[in-house]
């Protein structure tokens, strides 16, 4: 064996990291927070198929080797991405990252400054707003196995945005992020802190894209929602990384007494993707709705973990997961939702639909319940089959051809999913991306 | 013969149950012909198998729609050929509209690439709504998910009228219906006849065919027809009954 000098590769060099750490020098806790992120990095060990919580994912294939961050786009290029961002009209206010850059900073409407609302980049609030996000940033536990991945977003913690609707504040229009990578190889760690003040109303649309359609890049993104009492947040989060990307996506959310919390996760892109969605719910009356919205073509893997907390009683949480796969692809829905010992009354629901539209896509499913309490509602199933023959026919009586009937009827089981966003312009950008992945496959 | 449906001596199965046997009808364009027969008789199966369904194994026989042969093509290209089979029992089709699912029918009538006018369409699909006292709401309705009997009838009709085919086969579209609907129905079907096109109307009931008179009525049994006549004999048969059939003309 010839001994090959290892080249300091991008996100894993140590003098990368420090140096940009360094930058935070007058963000103590900041550099701090980022300081332990790349300690945790060091120590833990890469995940693999032995490790329950990566049951059937192709581990083996994970390799973090060859990503780096990228320098700020040209304003060309930066004009070029701003404009393709303009995805939802009545915006309450736009972010645009690119390669973790912030190329484009929101302005907000006069009323919704002067009712407190922040919206703004995560580099402008670490600076301007030390006591909200020492509070609240990066405070949920990573309980889903992506651990490693955490620890290196928190290692390169930079890009993102925080939204802080405050007490009593209804905002109906959608705050919306659009994230961009543009630098092949490139790695981005976006990050967004969401915080629903008691009674607040808050709609977010994210988008995670590509500047082409086959990028390659490492993207690791956490969202951290603090849904308060009596609060209403709405998320939409759509994953269309080019199909070179790794992605991996750590989603905690924390709902207060009475919470109302909706999430839609739409994924079409990456090559692997991801997700793991926590819900813990610590107020009673709260009422979760997580759904989650694909199209897995070619060799895609699309791992979705799922945890749905109940540690408070009286309250609900409902999830639904639907997959349409093509080609080869695979998808890995693992949910498990949890009842604590007095989390009496509790309402939990899990449904994982997957629909295979070629014999050589797999869909896996492993639903589970771990319940303390005894007078609780709880249910989860799983089905995985192809088109309802009878179904096709009918179309095809009607002269519409195999492959057109195939896609319609694969569309119309994922409508049920795209009526739960709630906006009618975002669904259909989304419903579009996915109608696109028929034609590429 | 260019200008009629025409099945000639065919034979089904479904699984190695033969239940078409050597049946035979032509229905000349212009004219609206009716097939009336007991439960189980294959009623159902002769539309189904001439409509292409794959789950029907035809041993021998032909069927011809304006002289182009049809068993054996794939179900959309039937359809595309000119025959309509509304059906007995529509299917729920989640998630699809029914604006969504005309129109992709209709386009898969138009040459590729050409551009579909949205705006002549929605025109003409509201008129025929109107015309069948559909809400035209239903429009953003899934494809019969959810629709009471009769609504889902009203809907297979609302398709004919939109797709226009040579020849249409109506499978019990009556049954589910009230009064009232039966008659917007059969205005519907019969403000469509006419010189271009040819019905084929299955029904248990006299009732419809005050409605849609037929130019001939046709008893079905065991597989086949074994009788036919004028409109009286649905008078008839209704007098007498599947007896009368099973006695008479059975043996003949
Ligand atoms: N998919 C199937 N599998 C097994 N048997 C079938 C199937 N479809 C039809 N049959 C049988 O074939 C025979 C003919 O059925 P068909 O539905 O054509 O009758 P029909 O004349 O339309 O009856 P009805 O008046 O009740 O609608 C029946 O005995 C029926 O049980
Ligand atoms: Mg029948």
């Amino acid at each position: 064996m010839s001994a090959v000098a290892s080249v300091p590769a991008g996100v894993l060099d140590v003098a990368l990291q420090s140096a940009e750490t360094a930058a935070f020098r007058a963000q103590d806790w900041f550099a701090v927070l980022r300081q332990q992120g790349w300690h945790a990095f060091q120590s833990l060990p890469m995940p693999t198929r032995d490790n329950e919580k990566w049951r059937f994912s192709d581990a083996r294939t994970l390799s973090l080797d060859g990503y780096a961050p990228a320098p700020a786009p040209t304003p060309a290029q930066a004009a070029d991405l701003i404009a393709r961002s303009r995805l939802i009209s009545d915006a309450a206010g736009l972010i645009v990252h690119v390669d973790g850059h912030c190329v484009l900073k929101p302005t907000l409407s006069a009323e919704l400054v002067a009712q407190g609302v922040v919206f703004e980049s995560l580099e402008d609030a670490v600076r301007a707003r030390p006591a909200l996000l020492q509070e609240h940033l990066l405070k949920h536990p990573v309980l889903l196995g992506g651990d490693k991945f955490a620890a290196l977003h928190r290692a390169w913690l930079r890009a993102g945005y925080v939204l802080h609707v405050p007490k009593g504040v209804e905002v109906k229009q959608p705050f919306v992020s659009v994230t961009w990578t543009l630098t092949d190889g490139v790695a981005v760690f976006p990050h967004a802190l969401i915080i629903a003040g008691e009674r607040a109303t808050a709609d977010i649309h994210d988008f995670h894209l590509s500047a082409k359609a086959d990028q390659r890049a490492l993207a690791i993104s956490a969202v951290d929602i603090h849904a308060g009492t009596g609060s209403q947040v709405r998320r939409l989060a759509v994953q269309a990384w080019g199909s070179a990307t790794q992605s991996f996506q750590i989603d905690n959310t924390c709902g207060g007494r009475d919470a109302v919390i909706s999430s839609v996760n739409a994924a079409v892109g990456s090559r692997r993707a991801r997700l793991e969605n926590t819900v813990r719910i610590d107020g009673p009356g709260a009422d979760v709705s997580l759904y989650g919205i694909s199209v897995a073509s070619g060799e895609q893997e699309f791992d979705q973990r799922t945890l749905q907390v109940h540690a408070a009683g009286h309250a609900k949480s409902d999830l639904l997961f639907k997959n349409a796969l093509l080609g080869k692809a695979r998808t890995i829905f693992s949910g498990l939702i949890k009842v604590a010992p007095d989390a009496q009354r509790t309402d939990a629901y899990q449904t994982n639909r997957n629909l295979l539209l070629s014999p050589d896509a797999e869909a896996d499913s492993l639903p589970g319940l771990e319940i303390e309490a005894n007078d609780v509602k709880c249910s989860h199933g799983a089905t995985t089959g192809q088109i309802d023959p009878a179904e096709l026919f009918y179309l095809r009586a009607r002269g519409i051809p195999l492959a057109v009937a195939q896609e319609l009827l694969a569309q119309g089981f994922l409508e049920e999913v795209l009526a739960k966003v709630g906006h009618e312009e975002a669904a259909a950008a989304v419903r579009e991306m996915l109608r696109l992945k028929f034609h590429q496959a | 013969m260019p200008d009629s449906l025409v099945i000639k001596n065919l034979n089904a199965s479904i699984g190695d149950r033969p239940i078409l046997k050597d049946f035979s009808l032509t229905v000349p364009k212009g004219e609206v012909h009716a097939i009336m027969g007991p439960n189980g008789t294959g009623k159902s199966t002769l539309s189904k198998v001439l409509a292409g369904h794959p789950d029907y194994t035809v041993q021998s026989g032909e069927a011809f729609v304006d002289g182009e042969q049809i068993i054996g093509l794939e179900p959309d290209v039937i359809a595309r050929a000119g025959l309509f089979l509304a059906f007995q029992y529509p299917s729920e089709i989640p998630g699809v509209t029914i604006a969504n699912f005309i129109r992709a029918a209709l386009v898969a009538r138009q040459a590729k690439g050409a551009p579909f006018d949205a705006k002549a369409y929605y025109a003409e699909l509201y008129a025929k709504m109107d015309a069948l006292k559909m809400d035209r709401k239903f429009t953003s309705r899934f494809v019969n998910e959810g629709f009471s009997g009769g609504e889902k009838k009203r809907c297979e009709i609302l398709q004919l009228m939109m797709l226009k085919p040579k020849y249409a086969v109506l499978d019990e579209t009556d049954s589910g219906l009230d009064i009232d609907a039966l008659r917007i129905v059969s205005e519907g079907v019969n403000a469509m006849r006419g010189p271009d096109a040819g019905f084929l109307v299955i029904t248990h009931y006299q009732r419809l065919l005050d409605y849609i008179v037929p130019d001939r009525v046709h008893i079905m049994w065991d597989g086949r027809i074994v009788h036919s006549g004028g409109k009286e004999l649905a008078l008839e048969l209704e007098e007498k009954g599947y007896d009368w059939v099973k006695k008479d003309l059975a043996k003949a």
